[in-house]
């Protein structure tokens, strides 16, 4: 079984964010992360692995720096690193990021492809989708549980209040929620093997099937007007009632606002 | 010379970090209160490999170097200095002198689980009557058949009760040294569950209240006569060997907890105000953080070297590291009494209340100048290397 995992390495908003003059996010100068969605995707991944013997094949499409995600990755147990970077590919939006993934994906075998639902920077949670749609494959997005069933998938699929029992046959693509499990801990012996392993780097040249016109800025349509931090909520008020003149107090409050 | 850490190390590194600060961190206040050991965290340490970072794969291990086993024990201890001696007492003085002195067969045997946190390792020397003068053992072992039969007590075990696998000291014997009879002392392998081999009190500590110090005691202890570890006779040679890695991983806890102790302080003094200013815009705030910060950091320096040097000798058998171990455990066990101490008195009364972790790391702080060598022993160690 050929698991491909789809990772991104993302600003870790813990720290803050930071901006170009120009408004768009400045990466150098932030902290990154493992997309929390993508981690859950790739511990899901190598549980398959743990179970199955599956082969874990991990891609990111990135700045050369984003090669640390993929080293992380390898620490957990992931068996192998493809990074996708070229500067042709600058600036892409999720079509064109979800067509230079398909162009790569489409180099390698698989049985099962495993993104994050979303990821903590553009929140879109279009790109999975997307690339099942240009690989031709049947997708299952939101998995909060995932097991396999001969040639098929069995995945349950959060809703806002129930889940959804979806069998797919493989191959197929499935999106994860950092809800799906808890990621295991890189090893240490794992780091230093990481770091002693070769990441496969692709550019433009190695994506297969994909027209010019689909990548990077050019092949983007969407133009971003303007990004922002997300505007933190007032201090709110506490006080420290007994339950009952809480639940009261509460009310009045709503009233006045006319919430209720 | 070249002071950055490689990228593995920074990785590993933040790795430590986060795991200390989602696992261990939390725990901290209730291990202390209760004395508990922490059992499931040694448990996630060991799914995560924590419990044999320095031992080889071929064993089982993680199969890095020290300086990476030290900057574990290092950012455990800066959030629980219980939860870092687990590890060092674990790694250092049970997996390295089984690695080091065992034979093939003894490595085969026991490595493997202790090295994937299967089973947890304990060192016993220290006695009633044999603290710094460790010679003054009195466990025995005979001889008899195929077995050596023990006999005995060891007191202040690190793991004491949790620990499956002890490396144990005994005198086998008196010989003739330079015209005087001496003890023979030697080191065994003892297993947990081995009839006669039981458990006394367990110490009420000032500090490190979790780990588990306990008393133990060997009636008849019948072990295998393949058990002995190393040659007959050199065990007070191993166990001095074995102290002077162990001193490295101490003095990592050591820098851990001061390095805690500072990062608390300097978030609390900027939080804290009286006379209308954060206490951090005083200058004699300022001047006590820079001092702290300042010794922390050359603490860090010594320990770390003394890593790289147990790392060279790891590589070729020759290199000495006794005295850069000894130096480092001494600076930073007294940087950690000291820059905790100087962290309770920033904090005023609230520092001297549980509800603020320094008051802990204070009391945690203190064994460090005391065990694995006290800092009397560490000079000693130090100026012996000066004056031969």
């Amino acid at each position: 079984m050929k698991v491909v995992v789809c990772v991104k390495q993302v600003p870790d908003t813990k720290g803050g964010v930071k901006f170009n003059p120009d408004g768009t996010l400045d990466r150098a100068a932030m902290l990154t992360i493992m997309n929390p969605d993508d981690k859950a995707g790739l511990e899901a991944a190598l549980r398959l692995k743990d179970q199955y013997g599956a082969e874990v094949t991990v891609v990111t499409m990135g700045l050369p720096k984003a090669e640390e995600v993929l080293r992380e990755a390898l620490a957990m147990g992931a068996d192998k690193g493809i990074l996708v970077t070229d500067r042709v590919l600058g600036g892409a939006d999720t079509w064109a990021t979800s067509q230079t993934l398909a162009g790569a994906i489409r180099n390698l075998e698989y049985d099962l492809i495993i993104t994050g639902r979303q990821a903590i920077d553009g929140d879109t949670a279009q790109v999975g989708p997307q690339i099942s749609e240009h690989l031709g494959i049947p997708v299952i997005s939101y998995a909060q549980n995932i097991k396999i069933e001969g040639d098929s998938v069995i995945v349950e699929r959060q809703y806002d209040d129930r889940y959804h029992v979806l069998k797919a046959k493989m191959p197929c693509l499935i999106t994860a929620l950092a809800e799906l499990n808890e990621p295991r801990y890189m090893t240490p012996g794992g780091i230093f093997d990481a770091y002693k392993a070769e990441i496969t780097t692709w550019g433009r040249a190695d994506l297969k099937d994909v027209d010019d016109s689909n990548l990077g800025l050019k092949g983007s349509p969407t133009q971003i007007a303007r990004a922002s931090d997300k505007v933190r909520k007032g201090q709110g008020e506490k006080v420290n009632l007994d339950a009952a003149e809480s639940v009261d107090y509460i009310m009045n409050k709503l009233q006045e606002k006319h919430v209720i | 010379m070249d002071f950055t850490l490689s990228k593995e190390h920074e990785m590993a590194r933040s790795l430590f970090r986060e795991f200390a600060e989602k696992e261990v961190k939390p725990l901290a206040i209730e291990v202390d209160e209760t004395e508990e050991f922490p059992r499931e965290t040694v448990a996630k340490m060991a799914k995560a490999g924590f419990m044999g970072i320095p031992i080889p794969k071929e064993y089982g291990g993680q199969g890095c170097d020290v300086l990476t086993y030290a900057m574990c024990v290092e950012e455990l201890a800066k959030v629980c200095g219980t939860t870092a001696v687990i590890v060092s007492a674990h790694t250092s003085l049970c997996c390295d002198p089984i690695l080091t002195y065992g034979t093939e067969e003894q490595k085969q045997k026991y490595l493997p689980d202790l090295a994937s946190g299967k089973k947890i390792g304990a060192f016993g020397l220290t006695e009633p009557g044999a603290g710094t003068d460790a010679q003054g053992q009195q466990t025995k072992a005979v001889l008899e058949g195929d077995e050596w039969v023990l006999n005995g007590s060891k007191i202040f075990i690190t793991n004491g009760k949790e620990a499956d696998v002890y490396v144990i000291f005994a005198i086998t014997g008196m010989i003739e040294k330079r015209g005087r009879m001496t003890k023979e002392i030697s080191a065994f392998i003892v297993e947990k569950g081995t009839p006669g081999f039981s458990f006394g009190t367990k110490e009420k500590k000032m500090g490190i209240r979790g780990s588990s110090t306990y008393e133990l005691i060997f009636t008849d202890c019948r072990i295998p006569k393949e058990n002995m570890l190393g040659q007959q006779g050199k065990g007070f040679g191993i166990a001095m060997h074995t102290l002077d890695g162990g001193r490295i991983g101490i003095a990592a806890q050591a820098l851990g907890i001061g390095e805690g102790a500072l990062e608390r302080t300097i978030a609390y003094v900027q939080e804290r105000k009286q006379f209308g200013r954060a206490i951090g815009a005083f200058q004699n705030t300022q001047f006590q953080l820079a001092d702290m910060a300042t010794k922390a950091q050359a603490a860090q320096y010594m320990v770390y070297k003394a890593a790289c040097t147990k790392d060279q000798y790891t590589k070729d058998h020759k290199t000495s590291y006794n005295v850069e171990a000894a130096m480092a455990k001494l600076y930073a066990a007294e940087m950690a009494m000291e820059v905790t101490t100087k962290a309770v008195q920033l904090h005023g009364g609230y520092g001297y209340t549980r509800e603020y972790e320094v008051e802990r790391m204070m009391r945690d702080a203190k064994i460090t100048e005391i065990y694995e060598g006290t800092s009397e022993v560490q000079r000693m160690v130090i100026s012996a290397n000066l004056l031969k």
